[in-house]
Parts: structure tokens; sequence; C-alpha cells
């Protein structure tokens, strides 16, 4: 039978397995939304109506991060695809598979500054995997074929498809390609045997390992081989912030999270390890600190998909290239063969002890004040109430720190955030999505009060779809990163800052019929929390914080990890 | 120090400003760039020249072979090749002793002349990068009055291919050196 393009794109997504789309239409993709109403039953797809294209975009990251499947969004021309660039560049930078539909003007105008024209795959191209303009309706099938195979394959990211609005109007037989090959792209698994036992061999050596987890290790599935590395070679074990979830925060050999805000202990075993253990990281500035200070007497070994990532940032002693599960699996095998052979594992008591004694030194804290409700206080009430269990979403910004230094994730793929680009206004909608993609998990948006107002036009979406997210806002009525910043190094200079006008957040929340609490004192919390989290629906609840509580500890950009400032 | 760089690419719409891009978002130079169709339908090589320490040049070939849409990609300057590039000239060429002078260099550095007016000629020089820039300096005392150059192409040498398939066969590492999608 012969269809429209657009009717094309629709069955091209449903024979990809897709079940949710988050989007905002517009004058270029009538005809897609058009095709969706008509054929919604057989299709099988819901679509999310958003109220800013840059949370259709944060909405399918949220679900690819809490799911691991490939997100999908649709926006139209001009603005509406502006409006998504940057979910696109957060995309990109935490390596989330996703594959994002944008209109485009008919083919005859483009070039021509028409109504709504922008050069979506020109603006886009430093910041994809990869984009595509598909102009003749012949090439529409295939084109999305390749899409979700890029963008779900090797170093995951996003793929843009832009769809002028002739193509989609034009007829095809429906056909979709079940095979894929390209020479030009041929992401390698495997790592080479003669690498993984070298490394194998390092390890079993070395005196003062330390495993450090990134995102790569989520993406890859490999948070069971991780462990069991882990455990079979006594491995202390850190995670980024990208990576936590990938090792329970609760096990004995895990450190926490590295880096700018990472724990004493952890910083300092890094900075004394001999031998770091990279999975799927990339040695990122905020990890490493300055970097010829960066666990100055160690030899690292780097597992990464991606070839361009090793010894980008520091020189690799034993780089391998592969997939973080299928290299985990092999360094397993290969210590048991060793061990066949009479390797020993040593049990390196002496390195667990400095590493314990360092966290009985300087362990996480915060003072307690009064009535006063402490930010950290909140994160630490909503771990309890939750069980650990919940899936947290967060801002970007001091609150994010709190709950990725204290809410201690068990699990993979239950702590979404922006890490890479660090775009406020991620949290909630990024909620959302993982909501959608996970119904029966509790899903909150710990948010600060200046990213949220970044984002909380979606309220309307929560509201329309009745999506039970419990939006979070730590309140403390200043861009608190920022004003710490300007405390810390700027000697208290609060320039622009200082957002206490603001809305009450009650009201805003009731303008949109969406229920809300708040507390402003400690003794309120847990029954706060405890009611707003047992309420179902969406729910906002704000706790009016400290105002200007300091993340800690801290590494000061360009500082050596070892130099943090601890209070 | 300066390195050849030679890239197999999808010949697609985009793909010359996918590599351009790529140079300019993260910092490198593009000193020299040629693109053209190669002998297999839908695919071009392009030439390009850059500099760089070690660090910089092995990230320039892992971020263009990361493209999803180049196919190979060769440092030539790591193995014994031929490079050539192309130059034309303008010269100023008045008759008598200035023309004769031209016409000496021309025959010298073997190159041609392929346009012939009152007082100038166009000439064509095809050499390595030194032998273009000697000419070009001679010429400059003369009178150049327009030049245009192709950057150059490069071929690694037949012997050095042979050589090289059989170290890639017997080498340890060989995801290091990769440089093509297998």
């Amino acid at each position: 039978m012969k269809m429209r393009g657009a009717r094309i794109l629709l069955e091209a997504l449903r024979c990809e397995g897709v079940n949710h789309i988050f989007g905002y239409p517009g004058g270029a993709v009538l005809h897609i939304y058009d095709e969706m109403i008509k054929h919604a039953e057989s299709l099988g797809i819901k679509h999310y109506l958003v109220r800013h294209e840059q949370a259709a975009l944060f909405g399918a990251a949220g679900y690819t991060q809490a799911t691991g499947k490939t997100g999908v969004a649709l926006v139209t021309s001009g603005p509406g695809g502006t409006n998504a660039v940057t979910g696109v560049a957060n995309a990109f930078m935490d390596s989330l598979p996703m594959v994002v539909f944008t209109g485009q003007v008919p083919t005859n105008l483009i070039g021509n500054d028409a109504f709504q024209e922008a050069d979506l795959t020109g603006i886009t191209r430093s910041c994809v995997k990869h984009n595509y303009l598909v102009k003749k309706v012949e090439d529409l099938a295939p084109t999305i074929k390749e899409a979700f195979y890029v963008a779900s394959t090797g170093r995951p990211g996003p793929v843009l498809v832009d769809l002028p609005k002739d193509m989609t109007a034009q007829e095809l037989e429906f056909s979709y390609p079940e095979t894929i090959e390209m020479r030009s792209y041929k992401p390698q698994t495997q790592g080479n045997p003669k690498a993984v036992r070298r490394a194998v061999e390092a390890m079993l050596e070395a005196e003062r390992p330390v495993l450090y987890i990134g995102g790569g290790a989520i993406h890859g599935g490999a948070h069971d081989e991780v462990r069991r590395l882990a455990e079979r070679l006594n491995l202390p074990t850190t995670c980024t912030l990208m990576g936590l979830g990938a090792f329970p925060a609760s096990h004995p050999l895990s450190l926490g999270m590295l880096g700018m805000h990472g724990g004493y202990w952890t910083n300092m075993a890094v900075n004394n390890c001999d031998l770091l253990i990279s999975i799927g990281a990339r040695f990122d500035d905020r990890v490493t600190g300055k970097l010829t200070e960066f666990a100055k007497g160690a030899r690292f070994i780097h597992v990464d998909i991606d070839p361009s990532c090793i010894s980008k940032n520091v020189p690799c002693d034993f780089p391998i290239i592969g997939d973080s599960k299928v290299v985990v699996q092999q360094m397993l095998d290969e210590v048991e063969q060793m061990v066949g052979h009479g390797a020993n594992i040593t049990p390196r008591q002496g390195w667990h002890d400095q590493i314990a004694a360092w966290r009985e030194q300087h362990p996480f804290w915060f003072k307690e004040d009064g009535d006063i409700i402490k930010p950290q206080y909140v994160i630490h009430e909503l771990h309890r109430l939750t069980g650990g269990k919940a899936v947290v979403s967060a801002d970007v910004g001091q609150h994010q720190m709190w709950t990725a230094q204290l809410y201690g994730f068990d699990h993979p793929r239950n702590w979404l955030n922006s890490g890479g680009l660090g775009a406020m206004g991620y949290g909630f909608p990024a909620a959302i999505g993982a909501a959608v993609a996970r119904p029966n998990d509790l899903v909150v948006a710990v948010v600060g009060d200046g990213g949220f107002q970044m984002s909380c036009n979606e309220l309307a979406t929560i509201k329309q779809y009745n999506i039970p997210v419990k939006i979070l806002v730590i309140n403390n009525g200043y861009l608190g990163m920022v004003r710490q910043w300007q405390e810390q190094f700027y000697e208290h200079r609060y320039s622009h800052s200082n957002i206490e006008v603001a809305p009450d957040f009650l009201k805003l929340a009731g303008a949109y019929d969406v229920p809300a609490m708040r507390a402003t004192k400690a003794s309120e919390v847990t029954a706060v929390l405890e009611k707003a989290l047992n309420t179902p629906g969406p729910m906002l609840i704000e706790m009016q914080v400290a105002r200007e509580e300091n993340v800690f500890p801290i590494v000061p950009a360009g500082a050596a990890l070892k130099d943090m400032i601890l209070a | 120090m300066k390195h050849t760089i030679s890239l197999l690419v999808e010949n697609e719409y985009g793909m010359l400003s996918r590599v351009s891009g790529l140079f300019s978002a993260r910092g490198y130079q593009i000193d020299t760039l040629n693109v053209a169709p190669t002998l297999e339908e839908g695919v071009s090589r392009m030439t390009l020249t850059t500099h760089g320490n070690d660090h910089i040049i092995e990230q320039i070939l892992r971020q263009t072979l990361k493209l999803v849409k180049v196919i190979q990609v060769t440092d030539m300057t790591a193995n014994p090749h031929v490079e050539r590039e192309m130059v034309m000239l303008t010269v100023s060429a008045r008759r008598g002793e200035e023309r004769q002078e031209v016409l000496s260099l021309v025959k010298i550095f073997r190159a041609r002349v392929v346009d012939v007016s009152e007082d100038a000629l166009i000439l064509e020089l095809t050499g390595n990068g030194e032998k273009v820039e000697a000419f070009i300096n001679l010429l400059r005392t003369i009178g150049i009055q327009d030049m245009v150059r192709t950057g150059p192409v490069a071929m690694t040498r037949v012997a050095a291919v042979r050589a090289l398939q059989q170290i890639e066969d017997e080498e340890e590492f060989s995801e290091l050196t990769l440089n093509e999608k297998v």
C-alpha cells in the first residue's frame, strides 16, 4: 500500500519498537501529526505534548536514561529545532541514544530564508553523533533505520533527522529494511585479548588499585560484571557523576563519587592509587582537577568504546577499546584463567584500611541549625523514606551535588541528570520521561528554584497526562552554586545570583491544578515528604532551605584533587 | 610538526563541513585541504595538511575516524609516501630579458607555460611543497601578479604499503594503530 512520507515515518518508528514520543507540533510537521492522530490505534505510539521543545528533548533523554531504550522527540522546523538544540547537545555530551526528528521547510524553499526555516543539520552538526536531511521519500525508511542503529550502537549519541514538509507528503510503498550494513561505521565491542591480559596482570600486581566507573558502564549494561570484578579482585570502586548506580553505593567496596565534589576518602584514594582502572569514563575535568596532578603515581587502564577518548586527557598505559560489558567479562574470564595457573589474588587489607581511615577522618557532613532546613537533610530523608529505591532526576547545581553525594544509588538507571552539558532545566522534564517509561516506579525530580523556573511550564504536561512525578524544589532563593563560587572565589560579591523574587511555588502549582506542599522548618520535613510521596499522582514539594549552604568538599577549578576544600 | 592526512569519506551532502567543523570545534588547524572523487562511486578522498604535536595529531586521527561517514583515515606522514601539489602563477614577463629569465626558470623547474599575453605568462608547476616554495620565491623577485595552489595530495609508496600490511598482520595491539573501520 502506498502511503505518505509522514505515515512511513510513523510506521518505521513502530518497526523500531517505539512506544513513546515527546514532541510539539508546528507547520512543517503537520502532515506527521495528522497521520499520527489518524492511525493512533494501529501504531501503538503514545505522543506526549510538552510545553516547550527543550522539554521534549529532555523528556526523551530522561526516558532513555531510565531505560536504555532510544528516546524519540519530534519538533517542527525553525524555532522548534533551535529550541531543541540544547537537548541535542545534552544528549551528545552524556552519550544518550536519541533520535530527534525536526520539520524542515519544503525542499524548494530550503535556502530561501523561508518562514520558520533554520539550517538544523548545520546548526547541530557539532553536537550530534550524526544527522540527516531527507530530501526524497525513497530515502526515508532506510535513513530512519540507519539513524536508530547509529544512535544506539557504539558510543551512543543523538541522531537528528530533518524532514522537509513536501517529502512527508510524497507517496511510496512502505517497506522497512531488516538489516543494515555501513562500511564507514563499525563499532568495536570485543577488547583485544592481549590488551585484556596485560591489563589483568597489572590489576593482580597492583597494591593500591582503584576501579573508576563512568556512564559508559551504565550504557553498556555492565553493572553486574563491574560488581563481580570488584568483588573478585577486592577493588575499591568509585563512580563518576554519570556512573552512579553502576556500582551499589551501599557495597562495602564502594567509594562513592570522585571529583570536584567527591568524598575526601574517594579523592585521596584516587590521588594515592598505583593503578586506576577506568571503565567507560572519560577523565572529564570535573573528575580529574589539575591533570598533571591526577593520580600522579598511577598507571592507567582505560576501557572505552570510543578510541578518541583514550589518552585524550591522560596518557594511558593499558588502552582497551570495546564495549564495557564485553570487556569486563573478558577480564573476569582472564582472572579465572590466571588463577587457574596459580596467580594470587591479594586482599590488600592495608589499602582498604587506609581508605577507611580517610573516610572516618572526613566523612560527608553538615551542621544542623535549629529549625532551619538543611538541604542535605532533605536528601537524607528522601533516601530514608524511599528506601533508596526511587528514580531520582536532578537539575543542575548544589542540590544535584548533594543528591549525588547523599542519596546512595544502588541500581543503574535510577539517577538522571545533565552531567556533561550541565543544563539547568533538565531535572523536571527528564523526570517526566522517566515516569512515562517506568510507570510503576516512584520518580522524584530534585530541582533548585533556579532550574525549576526554567522548566515549570511542564506542570501543564504532568497535569494533562496525570504523570505522577514528585517535584522536590530545594528553594534557597539563590542560584546556589553560582553564589557559592562567588562566596569562595569572588570575595562574597553575589553578582546577579540572588533570585529570591520568585513565584509562590504553591500558588504556581495551584495555577496548573497540581497539588503542592511546603516545609519551612526542619521539624516539618519528614512529615511533608512522607505525605507527599504517599499521595498518588503529581505533586510539588517545596523545601525552604538554608540560603547560604555550601557543597563540600570542593576542588577549586584547576586545582589538584588533593587540594580540595573540606569546609 | 606538519602532517598530511588522507581521509576516505562517503561523498554525502555536508561531508566537507562535518570534517572542517570538527577541526574548528576542537581547535585544530587545517593548513591545506582538497577533495575529489575516487575510483569508487560515492567515495571521495580528502587530503589535508595540519600541524601539531603527537598528541594533537593522534586526536585528529581518532576524532575524524569517529565521524560516522568517514571510512578510513591515514596519517601519510607516518610512512614513506609521495606528495605533490600544483601551483599556477601569473608572472609579469615583458618582452626581452624579463621573459627570458622567467622561461629559463620554467625550464629548470620543469614547469609549463599555459597562457601567454603581451606582458605576462601563466605558469603551471607540479611538485612537492619544497619545490613549489622554491619556484615561488624565485619568481617573487620578478613579480607575481596572482597565484593559486592546490595544497598537496599524497600516496603511500608501493613498497611501504606491502610492508605495512605485513606489520598489521603481526601487530599486537592493532586497535591502537587502526585507521580503518574493519
